[in-house]
């Protein structure tokens, strides 16, 4: 097997590994899993198979009704009336019976959920553009909002809809402005509530049950940007969310219902001091303008390029490749387009040795692109990822679902994906030709040890369940 | 194993794995290593930020009602412990087993860590470091890798992915309810042939099939209980699955179908523990505690999820309970202040459970109460800590599983110098 060798004369130069390899690396590793034909089809340029795909207005939209986060917004205020109406009925007349229009409406929402869930598998299995896509989830990952509130789970949908997509290949700044003014991260991380202690709000109300939340000012500065080792203090993270108050959803009765609005009688007065600097800014621009320098810092360049280092390439990423990235972030002002250039280009991401260990999303779906299907009902999908430790849309903390091989590759993750890949062998493996799949699954990295396994298996079920879970097919 | 290790022969293994005398010279044997071997050890992960004030409410503190405002707990509304503290009402089982001494509060226990991050405290709290990215194993491991020369100890964590505390050199067993592994078929076989120079997926698998084997014998020991199925794997209890994103209708009959499958899932952890061969030692994990808004009812549902947990496992070990020590801890506690959204936000030291039928028979608290004096607050905002949580650790592991002090001062916990041993729980 070829590998990136170091020529130590005078400049280091980097060699990469065959055509074939490379284009078999492009599908996999920086993709979703070869769909038939998509490894030959990057075979004659595997860099420009993957630049080609990097494109100013951002990544594609899922096909999944299209509603807005404001409409949603409105269902979820709709309903949730439409229940108290129900339980002060229930109280008063003693009526027992269920909330039918309730129940209905929350079915039809928890449905919504669904197909968004479903329509973004469907994009992921169906696109032949497998790196955009994966670009996409890296950033819906770092900017995670989870389904554990009701009212943040119909968002987040329209959440990857309206602020992340459209701006993956667009500058950082713009990314992180569009996610911390999404009606899904101000619920997610309880902002919208959030009140400045000497806001005229405050005051009016004397301070009764009004005050900051710093939920969403500690996550902005800990996990979107710079990083928890920035040496940042408590005081910084209370200054920010002070910064930070007024940024809150319109309700019911406002003209932007469940759109953004920043509320100024909710901002904290006065100037704040974040990190060394000063922001005497009133209203809005205050929080904005922290946004802004949190975007431009050399530390958020460092820390989210590690994480795009470590998403792609490996646990442990060379350091030569995380500063590959930095320079371009740096470079270009975090213009997203130009650092996923950056990792296309680096050698250092073209080792053939596979180190990344596929999540359960990314490897039950590259099992469908595998035989050119895709999961055709949400039933089909959600237990499957539940089961192996990743529920749909419900990332166990701000930080979102981890990516290193240790936690998914436990010995009952392993377990629970053998006993998936028997099932999904028994239905889909008789209209396959095993050893055909395994070069198209895998190409130039198709190792002996598995191709003899696959050829020898006794029956095409076990063949193809042989296939999915060789350590080929779960690494990238 | 196959025969029992004793003193003498442990001697000779030593030896010939380079083993320094020393070391096994101060092994501290108190009873005979069978007994040892016995002892169980079950530590519960809190994952978000557990807010002690809500688990043991200190409503007998001057400052308690007024510091927590509208969430704060009347006297009445508590299970009362002593004259300052309480349990949460959702804390059935942990009071009724306080009340024949086999549970204790820990009420301003914490990690060294105090950056306030979810995500340093968790690495903290299960790599036992004193910093931050101190080391990659967790200190479960490193404790099954100290017995390692003394007897075979087993570790099992509960859920799809492994966690960080028992992460490390010995292949820990992990395990979540599922179908079952087909004997008859192949592929296990063929997998672990393809697998054999893997030095990841080789061992995991291999430690998988173990442990379905244990699961079948645990789940067919404990009929009647029917068996688990996938959809109890999705409910709120399980590590990484947040609640079902519908908590309004029949909120009550889910947060009950919540409570049978964590109480199911406690008895099979129990189950596990005590066939032969099983699991001395555990680690469960549960999530959702982090509560920035809207704290009472997000509490209440997590905590009866723990106590069902809790009552699960007390059931499931049976007679063995006497030989068991509970741990229930959380990275970080939360601000003292109720905040403007009727949560809290992240704080520092937070309550820590200690129960189980091998305590010591009695009340009182574990360390001191530092008070909410406004002086009294760490950094005029948190409880203050008065016990550092490997205090409590290396207490646990030295009385209660026989972990050598000199190891665990080293190995386990380094650099834990200053977080004195708690002693006399056992």
């Amino acid at each position: 097997m070829s590998k990136i060798a170091c020529q130590c004369k005078g400049e280091r130069r980097l060699s990469l590994p065959s055509k074939d390899m490379m284009a078999a690396i492009a599908v996999t590793r920086f993709g979703l899993g070869a769909r038939p034909g998509e490894i030959d089809a990057a075979k004659a340029d595997p860099q420009g198979f993957l630049i080609d795909q990097i494109r100013r207005e951002g990544a594609d939209i899922p096909q999944d009704g299209g509603e807005t986060s404001a409409q949603r917004f409105e269902q979820m205020r709709d309903y949730q009336q439409q229940r108290k109406i129900e339980r002060e009925k229930k109280d008063g007349e003693g009526d027992k019976s269920a909330p039918q229009a309730a129940k209905a409406a929350d079915r039809a929402l928890r449905d919504k959920v669904s197909a968004d869930f479903l329509a973004r598998a469907q994009l992921a299995t169906n696109t032949s553009a497998g790196f955009r896509e994966r670009w996409a989830l890296f950033w819906a990952n770092h900017f995670t909002v989870s389904s554990t509130k009701q009212i943040t789970s119909v968002l987040i949908g329209p959440f990857e809809r309206e602020a992340i997509r459209p701006n993956v290949f667009n500058s950082f700044e713009n990314l992180l402005v569009a996610s911390s003014t999404h009606p899904a991260m101000l619920t997610y991380l309880d902002q919208a509530q959030s009140i400045g202690p000497n806001s005229q709000i405050a005051v009016r109300r004397r301070g009764a049950k009004v005050g900051l939340n710093e939920n969403l000012a500690r996550e902005i500065m800990e996990l979107h940007t710079v990083g928890v080792d920035a040496g940042y203090t408590q005081g910084d993270v209370t200054e920010f969310a002070r910064a930070l108050t007024g940024f809150s959803v319109g309700r019911d009765n406002e003209d932007r219902q469940g759109q953004f609005v920043f509320r100024d009688p909710a901002h904290e007065p006065g100037a704040r001091t974040i990190m060394g600097r000063q922001y005497a800014q009133a209203d809005i621009k205050q929080g904005m303008a922290v946004l802004k320098d949190l975007a431009a810092d050399k530390r958020t360049a460092r820390h989210v390029c590690g994480k795009i280092a470590r998403h792609f390439v490996s646990d442990t990423p060379p350091p030569a490749l995380t500063a590959r990235l930095e320079k371009r972030w740096m470079a270009t002002g975090g213009d997203l387009a130009q650092v996923a250039k950056a990792l296309v280009e680096s050698p250092e991401a073209w080792d053939p040795t596979p180190a990344k260990f596929k999540t359960p999303y990314e490897y039950t779906l590259s099992t469908w692109r595998l035989i050119g299907a895709e999961p055709s009902a949400i039933e089909r999908l959600a237990p499957i990822l539940t089961g192996l430790g990743q529920k749909p849309f419900s990332a166990p903390s701000p930080k979102g679902w981890p990516e290193d091989a240790q936690t998914w590759a436990s010995p009952d993750g392993l377990i629970k994906r053998m006993q998936w890949a028997q099932g999904f062998a028994a239905v889909v493996a008789d209209r396959t030709d095993p050893n055909a799949l395994a070069v198209q699954a895998l190409g130039d990295r198709l190792t002996p040890p598995v191709a003899k396994a696959v050829s020898r298996a006794e029956t095409r079920k076990e063949a193809f369940a042989l296939l999915v879970m060789s350590p080929e097919f779960q690494r990238r | 194993m196959t025969a029992q290790l004793n003193r003498r022969s442990l001697l000779g293994l030593g030896a010939s794995l380079g083993i320094t005398v020393n070391f096994l010279g101060t092994q501290a044997f108190a009873a005979s290593e069978g007994d040892l071997a016995k002892k169980k050890l079950v530590v519960v992960i809190c994952r978000g930020g557990m807010d002690g004030l809500s688990v043991s409410p200190p409503v007998g503190d001057a400052n308690y009602a007024n510091l927590r405002g509208s969430i704060a707990m009347k006297p009445d509304q508590v299970l009362r412990l002593d004259n300052t503290f309480g349990l949460h009402p959702e804390l059935t089982t942990v009071h009724a087993l306080a009340l024949k001494g086999e549970a204790r509060i820990a009420p301003a226990i914490a990690s060294p860590d105090r950056a306030r991050s979810h995500f340093e405290a968790q690495d903290v709290l299960e790599t036992g470091a004193a910093h931050v990215y101190g080391t990659e194993t967790g200190w479960l491991n490193r404790t099954l890798e100290a017995l390692a020369p003394v007897r075979k100890v087993e570790g099992l964590s509960v859920g799809t992915t492994a966690p960080l505390i028992l992460r490390g050199k010995v292949q820990a067993a992990s395990w979540s309810p599922g179908k079952g592994v087909d004997e008859t078929a192949r592929l296990p076989t063929l997998l672990q042939d393809l697998y054999k120079n893997d030095p990841m997926l080789g061992p995991a698998f291999a430690r998988g099939l173990e442990t379905e084997t244990m699961a079948q014998q645990a789940m067919t020991a404990m009929a009647p209980t029917p068996a688990m199925n996938v959809a109890a794997a999705s409910t709120p209890a399980m590590p990484g699955m947040p609640a079902p994103m519908s908590q309004n209708i029949a909120n009550d009959r889910q947060n009950r179908a919540g409570s049978d499958a964590a109480r199911k899932l406690g008895s099979t952890l129990g189950g596990f523990m005590i066939q032969a061969g099983g699991p001395q030692i555990a680690a469960i994990s549960l999530d959702g505690f982090d509560t920035h808004a809207g704290q009472q009812g997000q509490i209440a549902t997590r905590l009866s999820y723990m106590d069902a947990v809790l009552d699960g496992l007390h059931d499931g070990l049976g007679a063995e309970w006497k030989n068991t020590v509970v741990i229930a801890v959380t990275e970080f506690g939360r601000t003292a202040r109720v905040n403007g959204t009727g949560g809290t936000d992240h704080g520092t030291a937070s309550t820590g459970l200690v129960l189980g039928g091998a305590l010591k028979k009695g009340g009182g608290i574990v360390g001191d109460w530092p008070g909410l004096a406004d002086n009294a607050l760490f950094e005029n905002r948190d409880t203050a800590p008065t016990v550092d949580m490997r205090g409590l650790f290396k207490g646990v592991l030295a009385d209660h599983i026989g972990v050598d002090r000199a190891i665990l001062e080293s190995k386990v916990f380094p650099d834990s110098a200053a977080a004195k041993p708690v002693t006399g729980l056992v």
